[in-house]
């Protein structure tokens, strides 16, 4: 008895360290592809998310200025013991570098700062003054607009290490001089109305890729499965392509003496060529076309899956073929609709090659503006905000779906 | 396999050897680039004995600071607009130049002479039009803005630099009064509503090759341009024309990006690339101004008649305001694309 109960042991341990095995295999399996991802995804993201609050230029370069001006109330005039601090910052910025760090970052705030800044830091060091007041009037006297206080607010909003200005900034809000926060001034917002754009093209891009998807889906899934793989890379071989090069076809296509008008004026259905390229019409054509497939295959294998034997079932208690179809077919269809639909408008939201170059400027998505802050303005943080909106926007897009599938079970 | 072994330290020396042998110069593209390759980098890879790749952007910093900040460094001259290198220079992305290679300042343009940089040419954003569609020729920007009078699209560069001034005089504004307008706030108010008056008539252009493809397309009636890109058209024979009245010359300038491994041979080729007899040349190949004042002596009077420095041609244009759009830049340009994406 005492023997087996050994035995129990014995093998209760051997299995356990077995187990332990397999867990340290599987771990080991796994570990490349986990590191991969910590690597080329997350610590991106991780990055992307700090500089979108990250603001260490002014704390940086002038922390003296910043303590002085940390009791002032933004509206009288700043006071000397600030100009006193900012001459002895000035001075400790060894290197052009620096001091351009400093005067970009302002410049950002303000426009006027950078050559008031640079001008400043070029003429030190100034003589030395007897106390704070003298070198206020040094400084005013090198540049009248050292008296006014938009610069010293600038400092004084900017001298945390964090800010929430870009991300305010991204939803057409600023900070004012006082600390509240207001909404940026008409001619200067765009972002709002980027953003309703962005989710406006990608939910009638989704929409029409739905409407041609299904059907599509649905012929496939009730061919034999020789046939249905042929057909079904007809539709992948658009995946394959590059999108650069698809984009290039739509463009020939599309152009005003392109193959599309020349067809419709030589059926004679138009006189003036139509215009389909550099606005919505050709932004959502060709996006259309590039996401079909992420529509077509889940559909399809959702599809795959359905006996038909429920809608015969229904159609022989007497049930109407189309009501059959429409009550008992589509809603178990509705696990694939959803996945379709989520994948396609969560990647037309990111979309930018496409609306950047068949569309006007008035037709260009949020990415466009990542692109434009990141290239064209060197301003990392808006760029990294708009970026951060735009990952919101998708997991918040998930936890709806999440919250669906979980109402209504057919969805997971 | 222990030879290949032996081998592969010097395949590896040879190959970096290869490396060193190689200079990245950064242009514009298109007509500029053709004639920069005639004028410049093929004499160059002759007397130097490198091989020279160039590499053609529309004038993005974003990646010379990408690099910079990196310190992955594979450009090793860049061609950059006055106000971006004025800001580069300030901001740390380019190299102070050494100027006891290049030369005494004293031979070239005033304007040329930059702590991080040298001016390399001359070149205008002009009003360009098709002569054989338009027989009564504009001859201002407020001609540019007549829609009665040139019913038609025009396109202008998708940014603010230059159309602000553009508009500016087109609304009446002298070339000289410009900036000072422009400094002002209402100044900034009058030049966006000037532009917003003309926007259903505008197409954009974001490439310096394209204006001129569009004029002869059709596509436009007229169109701002760089100056040499209409010369290049004209010389294929296309009968595109420009009015010089309200043109905005500038000094497009080379500049060494920030940690570049082949700094010596960067400064080598500007300082042999910069010579009167090179810009000469390259002032043939194309209508840009040469910076060298000796190699204007070289040039004839049909040459210098197409320059934008020409005395006829800069009687009525404007000198672009680098220090005005290097403090401005930013916030008319956030601007103009919250204006342009509406």
């Amino acid at each position: 008895m005492e023997a087996v109960a050994d035995t129990m042991a014995d093998v209760r341990v051997a299995l356990r360290r077995d187990a332990r095995h397999r867990t340290a295999t599987a771990l080991i399996l796994v570990l490349p592809l986990a590191l991969f991802l910590l690597l080329t995804f997350l610590v991106p993201i991780g990055a992307l998310l700090w500089r979108a609050v990250d603001n260490p230029e002014i704390a940086r370069a002038v922390p003296r200025t910043v303590a002085a001006l940390a009791r002032w109330d933004a509206a009288s005039p700043p006071p000397d013991q600030a100009y006193a601090a900012f001459v002895a910052d000035l001075q400790a910025l060894r290197e052009q570098t620096d001091a351009g760090m400093l005067a970009r970052r302002l410049n950002t705030e303000v426009g006027g700062a950078r050559s008031l800044v640079m001008n400043a830091w070029r003429a030190q060091p100034l003589p030395a003054a007897v106390d704070a007041a003298a070198v206020r009037a040094q400084l005013i006297a090198l540049d009248p607009r050292w008296e006014e206080p938009w610069i010293w607010q600038a400092i004084a909003k900017n001298g945390a290490r964090l800010t929430p200005d870009y991300l305010l900034a991204s939803v057409d809000l600023k900070r004012a001089a006082d600390g509240s926060i207001v909404t940026m001034e008409a001619d200067r917002s765009a972002f709002r109305r980027i953003l309703a754009r962005t989710f406006g093209i990608a939910a009638i891009v989704t929409a029409i890729a739905l409407v041609l998807a299904y059907p599509l889906a649905w012929w496939l899934s009730t061919m034999a499965p020789r046939r249905a793989n042929v057909l079904l890379i007809v539709v992948l071989v658009p995946f394959w392509t590059s999108i650069l090069v698809r984009v290039a076809a739509w463009i020939v296509l599309l152009q005003s003496g392109g193959l599309v008008n020349q067809a419709l004026r030589g059926i004679g259905l138009i006189d003036q060529p139509l215009a389909l390229l550099f606005n919505r019409t050709g932004v959502v054509i060709a996006m259309v076309h590039i996401l079909l497939p992420f529509m077509v295959l889940p559909l399809y294998s959702v599809m795959k899956s359905i006996p038909r034997d429920y809608v015969r079932a229904a159609v022989s208690l007497g049930s109407h073929p189309l009501a059959a179809f429409l009550r008992v077919y589509v809603p178990q269809t509705y696990a694939g609709v959803a996945a379709g639909s989520l994948l396609v408008f969560i990647l037309a939201i990111g979309y930018y090659v496409t609306p950047a170059l068949l569309g006007g400027p008035e037709d260009q998505m949020l990415s466009y503006s990542v692109a434009q802050y990141a290239n064209v303005h060197l301003d990392w943080g808006m760029a990294c905000a708009l970026g951060s909106v735009l990952l919101a926007a998708t997991l918040v897009l998930y936890a709806i779906y999440r919250r669906l599938a979980r109402m209504e079970p057919a969805l997971a | 396999m222990k030879r290949l072994a032996a081998l592969l330290p010097l395949i590896v020396i040879a190959l970096h050897a290869h490396a060193e042998g190689t200079l990245t110069v950064v242009n514009f593209g298109g007509a500029n680039s053709t004639a920069q390759k005639k004028a410049y980098y093929e004499p160059f890879e002759k007397s130097a004995g490198v091989k020279i790749l160039p590499v053609e952007y529309n004038g993005e910093q974003a990646k010379v600071k990408a690099m910079v900040e990196t310190g992955k460094v594979t450009w090793d001259v860049v061609e950059a607009e006055s106000a971006d290198l004025d800001r580069g220079c300030d901001e740390g992305l380019y190299e102070q130049l050494d100027w006891s290679r290049i030369g005494p300042k004293s031979d070239f343009l005033p304007a040329a002479v930059h702590a991080c940089g040298i001016g390399i040419f001359v070149w205008s954003t002009v009003l360009a039009y098709d002569a054989s569609r338009l027989k009564d020729p504009p001859k201002s920007w407020a001609d540019f803005w007549d829609v009665k009078r040139f019913p038609g699209k025009r396109a202008l560069r998708k940014n603010a630099r230059f159309n602000l001034e553009f508009a500016l005089m087109a609304d009446g504004v002298k070339p000289a009064e410009v900036y000072k307008v422009l400094a002002t706030k209402d100044g900034v108010e009058r030049a966006f509503r000037k532009l917003a008056e003309l926007r259903p008539h505008l197409q954009w252009w974001e490439a310096g090759a394209q204006p001129p493809q569009f004029l002869v397309a059709g596509d436009v009636v007229m169109a701002s341009a760089y100056n040499g890109r209409i010369d290049a058209a004209q010389r294929e024979g296309r009968n595109l024309a420009i009015a010089w009245a309200g043109g905005i010359y500038d000094l497009d300038y080379w500049a060494i990006p920030k940690g570049t491994p082949n700094r010596d041979l960067a400064t080598r080729y500007i300082a042999f690339a910069v010579g009167p007899d090179r810009q000469a040349e390259f002032a043939r190949l194309i209508s840009y101004g040469p910076t060298a004042h000796k190699a204007l002596t070289k040039l004839d009077a049909k040459t210098l008649a197409l320059l934008p420095s020409a005395p006829a041609n800069v009687k009525d244009a404007l000198k672009f305001d680098f220090r005005f759009w290097s403090d401005h830049g930013e916030a008319m340009e956030k601007r103009f694309n919250a204006w342009v994406t509406q």
